[in-house]
């Protein structure tokens, strides 16, 4: 009997595989499918091919007054020959390393601090939050022997850098405080916290600011006239540290009832209980809340606008304002769009990692 | 252990009680020091600016033309007039936005899990770009740059020579009721009337019998039949005012602001990115056992995604989807900025600069926006309790 050998089994049909099977399955797969795709391709051609077109192909990029912006695409020109203002606003051109080393100072931590296998982990992190803001204010604003540059002067980018900062730093202890406060036993604690989070969070940031900008002044005696960007501070800190409290209160209601009762029962005082047991566990569910509000704030900070400081997207009105440089909106704000887009853009993906990471069981 | 002897004192000390007491008193001591101190400064720096405090300034006459006004208004009228001006332009802007970005976020959400790839991923960048760019800076760009492109009066952009579309906004026919008008309106709502009851009856028949009855189709019918044969039998009792090139701008008619428009648009963009998110996670988190349940009772796909997917669904959307409509509330204030005449842009700026009244009418401006917050999500609390699971 002769040995029966099974013919090789033949390749898939070629619509079935390669590029032409997962076109079939993921583009073509019906015929309202089949339409939908035709539809989103002709949308693109006639959308996407002359934005490109116009924002690179046939754009302008160097050059020093408008008559280089000659081509008939986007005039860049118009960007690069501010940039310095763009970044520093106003800061006096011969100490923009101030500002310069303070960021790199500030990148140094933050990715000592987000390189998980890098040590001391905890040293940095007490010197990012006691040594680096007077460093930082130092160098910044002037004294030790440098000079003083007063706050009207900063703009630009640095200065959305230094609201959105402060702003998360102050907010974060203030918001750990209402949100604890929020869940206190004490019915006088309870109720001033929750006032407090719900009117901050029930208005409109642009009234807080016009209230730090107009009603502020009369709260301080003697009617002082604190700093501009001080009130601004103020108002935005109190925005920002109610939402941070609903951030925490979700981070300690997401723990186990028996975290709590588990430290009652060893004896632990109420803040051993919180900084020893609670918070640890907490503070790890809430930092993707934490970077998301840090997102909505860094993208907040453009109203400052409209009270008359000059963050990246005032400067660029201003520019846009110059008489020698009229007619460049789009070329202007598409340059800011894309300065905020790539902040806010990369902490929401930092934050998706940072929950993957830190995903270990606590949530189903 | 040798029990501790306490005097007095420590006992307290140690007491719970007291020392609750003694630390909401400490916070009410110290909160009624901070609040006395703030009236005490602001009465001493009112009075040495001469600025007298009250709200006598609402019955004064403004004094200052508004863009757009849903009440009548002009300059005679009172400057609690403006109030009303701008809140009702605020909530028209807020409403408008709402219903748009609600129709926008959801074929958002879901070109997000469509099966089709090119979609998914074109909705996919929609998202990652808009929502990481300021609101601000978008109504911005709609109206200094794209706006700005719109012709001039003159050469306007022509629907049949009904709408016409230029830079100084959108020109519409407005319609104007005629003798008949109540009528016509009265069959309507007869109409609205009849179509919930053939809803119910067909519920009914259905849980009784189980015989389906083609409530969608019969509805439109009964709908459109009515909208177009009610009006030619009660008279044509709608007469359209149509706009007209008069000199250099349109009259008549009714128009739509540029900045509304800009507004309308940013708002309505921004927004339906968070609500694309919302609606893609609202359907994904109902468990796909759900789906394979539905298949092996034999539902088809519309009555999978009507009668089991959604109404699981909008349970978790709810919640998510009021603070988002919201945000866009409160967002709608950013019309200061290209100085659509809302709330903070008439009242809290145009008024305050008037009078000067300024804890007046931020206070005012503030409560507005809480009553709205506070209105809102108590009516959700309650409508949220009203679909939540019931569990056992």
């Amino acid at each position: 009997m002769e040995k029966f050998i099974p013919i090789p089994s033949r390749p898939a049909p070629v619509v079935e595989v390669g590029l032409i099977g997962w076109m079939r399955k993921n583009l073509f797969s019906s015929i309202p499918n089949t339409l939908v795709t035709l539809f989103t391709v002709y949308m693109m051609w006639i959308v996407l091919v002359p934005f490109l077109n116009w924002a690179f192909i046939s754009a302008d990029w160097i050059g020093d007054s408008r008559q280089d912006c000659d081509s008939g695409g986007a005039c860049w020109v118009f960007v690069t020959v501010r940039w310095n203002l763009f970044m520093y606003g106003f800061y006096p051109e011969d100490s923009y390393w101030r500002p310069n080393l303070a960021f790199i100072l500030l990148l140094g931590i933050l990715v000592w601090l987000s390189v998980p296998r890098l040590p001391f982990k905890k040293w940095v992190a007490i010197a990012a939050l006691t040594v680096y803001p007077v460093a930082a204010y130092t160098l910044l604003y002037g004294g030790f022997g440098l000079d003083v540059i007063p706050t009207h002067r900063w703009g630009g980018l640095m200065l959305t850098l230094v609201l959105a900062l402060i702003g998360i730093v102050v907010a974060i202890p203030i918001g750990i405080l209402l949100a604890l406060g929020r869940r206190s036993e004490m019915p006088v604690i309870r109720m001033v916290c929750v006032i407090f989070i719900e009117f901050w969070r029930g208005v409109p940031l642009i009234t807080i600011l016009f209230m730090a900008s107009v009603m502020l002044p009369l709260f301080f005696a003697g009617g002082t006239d604190a700093d501009k960007l001080m009130r601004a501070l103020i108002g935005i800190v109190m925005f920002q540290s109610a939402y941070m409290a609903e951030v925490v209160r979700g981070g300690l209601q997401a723990l186990s009832k028996g975290q709590f009762e588990g430290a009652d029962a060893l004896g632990l005082s109420y803040w051993q209980k919180m900084n020893l047991v609670v918070l640890p566990q907490a503070l790890k569910i809430m930092i993707p809340g934490i970077v998301n509000t840090l997102i909505s704030l860094f993208k907040d900070t453009s109203l400052i606008v409209i009270i008359g400081l000059l963050d990246v997207l005032g400067m660029v009105r201003q520019a846009l304002a110059d008489p020698a440089w009229l007619g460049y909106p789009a070329e202007g704000y598409l340059f800011a769009a894309f300065m905020f887009w790539i902040f806010c853009f990369s902490m929401s993906r930092y934050s998706i990692y940072l929950e993957d990471r830190l995903n270990t069981g606590h949530r189903k | 252990m040798k029990p501790t002897n306490r005097n007095g004192l420590t006992r307290l000390f140690y007491n719970p009680t007291a020392r609750s007491l003694f630390f909401q008193a400490l916070v009410l001591g110290g909160l009624l020091w901070f609040v006395l101190t703030i009236v005490g400064n602001v009465t001493t720096n009112l009075n040495a600016r001469g600025i007298s405090s009250g709200f006598g300034f609402l019955s004064q006459p403004a004094g200052f033309g508004i863009s757009q006004s849903l009440i009548e208004y002009n300059e005679t009228f009172t400057f609690g007039r403006t109030f009303f001006v701008g809140l009702l332009n605020t909530l028209l802007v807020s409403a408008m936005g709402v219903v748009a970005a609600t129709i926008l976020g959801v074929f958002v959400g879901i070109s997000r899990i469509s099966p089709n790839w090119l979609l998914r991923k074109i909705s996919m960048v929609y998202i990652e770009i808009l929502r990481n760019i300021p609101l601000l800076l978008q109504i911005f760009f709609w109206y200094y740059v794209v706006l700005q492109t719109l012709p001039r009066p003159r050469d306007s952009l022509s629907f049949g020579e009904t709408i016409f579309i230029n830079i100084r906004g959108v020109f519409m026919p407005k319609p104007m009721a005629e003798t008949g008008f109540a009528l016509y309106v009265g069959l309507l709502v007869a109409a609205v009337v009849g179509v919930i009851f053939l809803g119910q009856w067909a519920k009914r028949r259905m849980r009784d019998t189980g015989q389906q009855f083609p409530v969608f189709w019969t509805s439109v019918a009964i709908l459109l039949g009515t909208l177009v044969l009610g009006f030619f039998i009660t008279g044509r009792p709608i007469a359209l005012d149509y706009p007209e090139l008069r000199g250099l701008n349109f009259r008549g008619g009714m128009s739509l602001i540029p900045e509304l428009i800009a507004l309308w648009f940013a708002l309505t963009i921004y927004t339906s990115t968070y609500i694309g998110e919302i609606v893609r996670s609202g359907i994904q988190s109902v468990s796909h056992g759900q789906t394979e349940a539905c298949r092996a009772l034999g539902l088809n796909e519309k009555q999978r995604m009507n009668l089991v997917v959604l109404p699981q669904a909008m349970r978790v959307m709810i919640p998510p989807m009021t603070s988002q409509y919201l945000n866009l509330t409160k967002n709608s204030s950013l019309a200061t900025a290209i100085g659509y005449p809302d709330l903070v842009s008439v009242f809290a700026g145009t008024t305050l600069n008037q009078t000067g009244q300024a804890i007046e009418i931020i206070t005012m401006t503030m409560l507005v926006y809480l009553t709205i917050s506070l209105l809102v999500s108590a009516f959700m609390n309650w409508f949220n309790k009203r679909v939540a699971l019931v569990e056992r």
